[in-house]
């Protein structure tokens, strides 16, 4: 067991998926000599070379256009957005052509690649830098969806989407980067599209991927003083959902509800709020609550606290669905 | 503009200033160039005309299977056969070809079914070759994009060590088509830059048919399209498309400097688009009849037929044959577009995934429980 961070396990699951197959290739701006901005790919450069860890051109749709080209060539490319707003030149690349090359070929192209995607706000940055832009992905057949929120994670889930034959966008909570936490480097690691539940309850069920792990586990916490049992589930992945944790959580606790910092509509917890009440409707004690980014462009960073879910937000909504 | 900058006019996209590598004229003459030569002999030439004539026969047998309600959609490739068969001619047994949706000529040289482009356009699938056999890409529809998947398997041709060995059975090169529209794209713009900076094996083979739908080549660009290339460090050159002795002989150059290691190339094919962009739309709404005259004296079959006649190199016997093999072409595949069976909704849940998830299993599950209650309607069984 080694305690590290975000960061730095995503590297060294990089590093050991880089190991692993010579046919893993990394492509993005500034992730050699570098090392990105995040520091991610620090070192993988110097030691696996440029061909295998490539400093692109400052272009996204070329990034993920050309790793198709180097997917259709029996390569498995691992590209990096640098930040989740400038996903978005790349996005024809992902939708029409990552996602649909195989079923466009009748099943005889395979598309193993990741893209991953520093994603999220709280760190102070300037516009685009702070992008929830996961829902436009879930809802794109053909692409799988995963959001890490701690170290274990990353270095688990990192190296499943490498090998994954199925393109995978993987989602980094960059304000997270440099959380430490315990790796288990030896064993066996759990499936890559399963949830977790991280905390068991009974009255209410939290539900967050990525960023908002942290939040509401703290939230958890807090409301352990007030007397509230708090189930606390991380998504992991959130296309495909596994619903049968989501529902088993919530046949329990009878209560729901669903945190994310993009905005609501139409957003990935409306997703899991309308399976689950299908699912569970007469396990529903309250309706499924969502407890999101508002349905504004990401805020001046002067005013992110305000716009992203904080534990008093988480809070509120637990009373309210108690309230019920 | 032109005082400020040196640019040409207003007319200058559409290459006003003819300069290109000519081989064959449209009298059908054999002309030299200082650069350029095609050293095939008469039976290679009889059998691109072969190519060129069947290509014809069946583009134009599936413009009347879309005109029957047989198809969907068709985009005719009529009057750029030269250009195809001479590109595609040049292709070594290890290249590559990234398509766009218009290259029916290409395919055939790579022994693609005409049947498996049809059903594409017939709505049964969205490509049904295997493109690893074929060497041919599934055809792209959005504009451009190939540029960009051409170049990252060239560059993987390149990390593959099948690039610059020397020897001529392992090296490798790609060959990606575009249109004139496409180099507006941004992704073609980046297919360059990549191209350039990594040194990858890849020839951009752009067909400048004078028309992107109904915009004119007057509105893509201010400088004749060859020009474009060296801006981002590619060597660029302008070749009559409508002649397949020189399409071939420049690609083939192209593809060679690629395979050796010295990078990309991009080509302007100077063509003409006869037909409609596709059978959607209506090309008199947007051009004049004159202009389609003009190109309808280049046309790139009659000059080869003109050459061979004279030179001695076919017979009338040979021309009556290659016409009875079209038509007997354009039979089969009319007999076997008619007979594609449909496809089913239900296998395409399977095809989305390599790692089935279980949502789609549900929802087929789901999907067929439905459909049966329509069997057991029909049985009576109520």
């Amino acid at each position: 067991m080694t305690t590290m961070t975000i960061a730095k396990a995503l590297n060294a699951g990089l590093r050991r998926a880089l190991e692993a197959d010579p046919k893993v290739v990394l492509a993005g701006e500034d992730i050699g000599k570098l090392g990105g901005v995040f520091r991610v790919t620090e070192g993988l450069q110097k030691d696996f070379g440029e061909a295998r860890v490539i400093d692109s051109p400052l272009a996204e749709s070329g990034i993920v256009g050309t790793s198709v080209g180097m997917a259709l060539r029996g390569y498995r490319p691992v590209c990096e957005m640098q930040f989740d707003g400038f996903t978005m030149p790349a996005f024809d690349q992902i939708v029409n052509q990552v996602a649909k090359l195989r079923f466009r070929s009748g099943g005889r192209i395979t598309m193993p690649m990741v893209i991953r995607i520093p994603c999220g706000g709280g760190i102070g940055a300037v516009e685009h830098h702070s992008e929830s832009p996961e829902a436009y992905f879930c809802h794109t057949a053909g692409l799988k969806v995963v959001a890490v929120s701690n170290p274990n994670d990353a270095y688990w889930m990192i190296q499943q989407a490498v090998a994954s034959d199925d393109p995978v966008i993987f989602f980094e909570p960059k304000r997270r980067y440099h959380e430490r936490g315990e790796v288990q480097e030896a064993g066996e690691p759990r499936p890559l599209h399963s949830a977790q539940v991280l905390r068991e309850g009974t009255d209410v069920t939290l539900l967050a991927y990525g960023p908002m792990v942290k939040v509401c586990a703290d939230a958890a916490v807090a409301a352990e003083d007030e007397g509230r049992s708090i189930e606390v589930i991380d998504l992991r992945t959130l296309s495909p959902l596994d619903m049968s944790v989501i529902t088993r959580s919530t046949e329990k606790t009878g209560r729901l509800i669903v945190v994310h910092e993009a905005p609501g509509n139409a957003g990935l917890g409306a997703e899991i709020a309308a399976r689950t009440t299908e699912q569970c409707f007469y396990s529903l004690e309250a309706p499924v609550l969502r407890v999101t980014g508002f349905d504004t462009p990401y805020p001046p960073s002067r005013l992110e606290e305000e716009y992203l879910p904080d534990l008093d937000r988480v809070l509120d909504a637990v009373d309210r669905s108690l309230a019920y | 503009m032109s005082e400020l900058s040196g640019l040409a006019g207003p007319r200058a996209g559409a290459g006003a200033d003819i300069d290109y590598v000519q081989l064959l004229t449209p009298e059908g003459v054999r002309i030299g160039n200082d650069e350029y030569d095609f050293t095939g002999d008469d039976d290679q030439i009889a059998g691109l005309y072969r190519d060129m004539v069947l290509t014809r026969r069946f583009d134009l047998e599936a413009t009347a299977l879309q005109r029957q309600g047989e198809l969907g959609l068709w985009a005719p490739c009529l009057g750029q056969e030269a250009a195809q068969v001479g590109s595609a001619r040049a292709l070594g047994p290890r290249d590559h070809v990234f398509p766009t949706y218009r290259e029916h000529g290409v395919a055939r040289c790579l022994g693609v079914d005409p049947v498996d482009l049809l059903r594409m356009f017939r709505g049964i699938d969205h490509g049904n070759w295997d493109v690893e056999t074929h060497r041919f890409n599934l055809y792209t529809v959005v504009i451009g994009a190939q540029t960009l998947h051409a170049t990252g398997y060239a560059m993987g041709l390149e990390r593959d060590g099948l690039v610059g060995t020397g020897d001529p059975e392992r090296d490798a090169a790609v060959l990606a088509y575009l249109g004139d529209g496409a180099t507006s794209q941004g992704d073609v713009s980046e297919a360059f830059v990549f191209s350039a900076s990594y040194n990858a094996p890849v020839v951009f083979f752009c067909q400048n048919n004078q028309w992107a739908i109904s915009e004119p080549i007057e509105r893509q660009s201010r400088i004749p399209l060859h020009k474009r290339s060296s801006g981002f460090g590619i060597p660029g050159l302008r070749v009559d498309g409508n002649d397949v002795l020189a399409s071939y002989a420049v690609t083939q150059k192209a593809l060679e400097h690629a395979r050796s290691g010295n990078g990309p190339t991009f080509i302007e094919a100077y063509t003409y688009r006869m037909g409609a962009h596709t059978t959607s739309d209506d090309p008199t709404k947007y051009r004049l009849a004159d202009e389609v005259e003009h190109w309808r004296l280049r046309d790139p079959i009659a000059r080869v037929r003109a050459y061979l006649a004279r030179s001695g190199g076919a017979d009338d016997a040979f021309f009556a044959r290659i016409d009875a093999e079209a038509e007997d072409l354009a039979a089969d595949v009319r007999k076997r577009c008619l007979d594609l069976a449909d496809p089913s909704l239900i296998d395409a849940f399977d095809q989305v995934y390599a790692e089935q998830t279980p949502y789609l299993t549900e929802q087929q599950a789901a999907y067929a429980a439905y459909l049966e209650t329509f069997e057991d309607a029909e049985g009576g069984t109520r």
